[in-house]
């Protein structure tokens, strides 16, 4: 198991390994994303209150699930950073941000569309928008702060402790429709109950989460391997791997 | 593990659990500021301030709608089972609004506990289903009544 940890740790190791496996992530992901998209745009039953508008919740519930799961994604590197100073933990941090960033924006923005027709308003401070909200600063925070200080290492460091500062941050997302009064509804999926819509609802939104994810990890393959050219260029395997890809 | 990275972690977390007090001591303190609306219990127990813009948010009570022929003004009350408070609002409602609907305004609180709403917000839950199934719930539960019903005039 260390050993499979200590693999992870070499860059040349994760990229060959993330370039056998993004064909099969981006394949996977279009084909549960599109199923489930259409499936649920399409195909599923309307609500019997809120009628075509929730269909909304095909793309809100995906969008605002990775958003806050990135989040976790990034706390756990973060410790990872900290603790064993792991360069490919820090080269994840900082490239899936901004992939976090886009989630969150549009989860809260297919949230306020939702909103118009089915409460009245686009946006209310209850405690599930405000705490979604500073998930985006969180993001934004995070972006800034690696951009404002050059040094490799200390960057690391301090977006590692960032991170994790704003990682109680997700369980208030996640319980506050439960801790206070909200106009949010509380979730439709519990762990331990069977989901409050019927199957042929909850399947294509899963189908759209799961394919959501799969594309999450090709984007999150893709950006990391461009900032490991970009930290690992002096090094010998990249002039070569670069030099092969001209021919 | 390496003793260094075993104090690392330790410090890693001791920082996550003490943040985790301190926000959860903050949100404790704050927990009505936080709450979006006050409830009819805490309306009725006199918890809410009067003459201030509040939220009030509850169920609009079965059969307590009634609106104005002349003008867009409506009454209800909103109850959460356990007390109600009437609202009086002018103005347009949201299409999900209904009796049995739960429902979040804005307004304020006058001396006869009446809340004057100048914004009503429609609340749904979590619960969705094709339309199909809802008709047929509710003549289920809808015969169920007939049946009590007509049990009791029987037992009478």
């Amino acid at each position: 198991m260390w050993q499979f940890f200590h693999k992870l740790g070499s860059p040349k190791w994760f990229f060959g390994i993330s370039a056998r496996l993004m064909p099969w992530l981006l394949a996977g992901g279009i084909l549960l994303l599109m199923a489930g998209i259409v499936w649920g745009l399409a195909f599923a039953p309307k609500d019997y209150l809120q009628g075509n508008s929730y269909r909304i919740i095909f793309i809100h519930v995906p969008t605002a699930f990775l958003a806050q799961s990135v989040y976790v994604m990034m706390a756990v590197a973060a410790v990872v950073t900290l603790v064993w100073r792991m360069k490919l933990a820090d080269v994840f941090v900082k490239s899936v941000a901004p992939v976090g960033l886009v989630l969150t924006f549009l989860s809260l923005f297919t949230g306020a569309v939702w909103g118009k027709p089915t409460w009245g308003t686009w946006w209310v401070w209850d405690a599930r928008l405000t705490s979604m909200l500073i998930l985006l600063f969180l993001y934004g925070g995070v972006i800034a702060l690696d951009r404002a200080i050059n040094d490799e290492k200390s960057a690391a460091r301090a977006v590692s402790v960032l991170v994790l500062v704003g990682v109680v941050n997700i369980p208030i997302i996640q319980y506050s429709v439960e801790w206070w009064n909200t106009l949010h509804q509380p979730s439709t999926f519990k762990l331990t109950e069977k989901p409050s819509m019927p199957a042929e609802m909850w399947v294509p939104l899963l189908l759209s989460v799961l394919g959501l994810y799969l594309l999450f990890g090709w984007l999150a393959c893709l950006r990391m391997q461009t900032e490991i050219l970009l930290r690992e260029q002096r090094t010998r395997w990249v002039k070569d791997y670069v030099l092969a890809g001209r021919g | 593990m390496h003793p260094i990275r075993k104090k690392r972690l330790t410090i890693v977390l001791f920082l996550l659990v003490g943040l985790a007090i301190a926000v959860g001591l903050t949100t404790y303190a704050l927990r009505q500021n936080i709450n979006l609306f006050y409830d009819p219990t805490q309306i009725s127990a006199g918890e809410a301030p009067v003459d201030v813009r509040i939220r009030a948010g509850g169920m609009v009570e079965e059969g307590s709608v009634l609106r104005d022929p002349d003008s867009l003004m409506v009454e209800f009350k909103v109850t959460d089972f356990n007390a109600s408070v009437p609202v009086q609002y002018t103005g347009i409602l949201p299409d999900l609004f209904a009796e049995g609907q739960g429902v979040v305004a804005m307004g304020r609180l006058d001396e006869n506990g009446r809340f004057v709403a100048d914004q009503v917000l429609a609340k749904h839950d979590e619960n969705y289903m094709p339309p199909e199934v809802a008709d047929a719930l509710e003549k289920a539960s809808k015969g169920q009544h007939k049946a009590s019903g007509s049990a009791e005039t029987v037992s009478y």
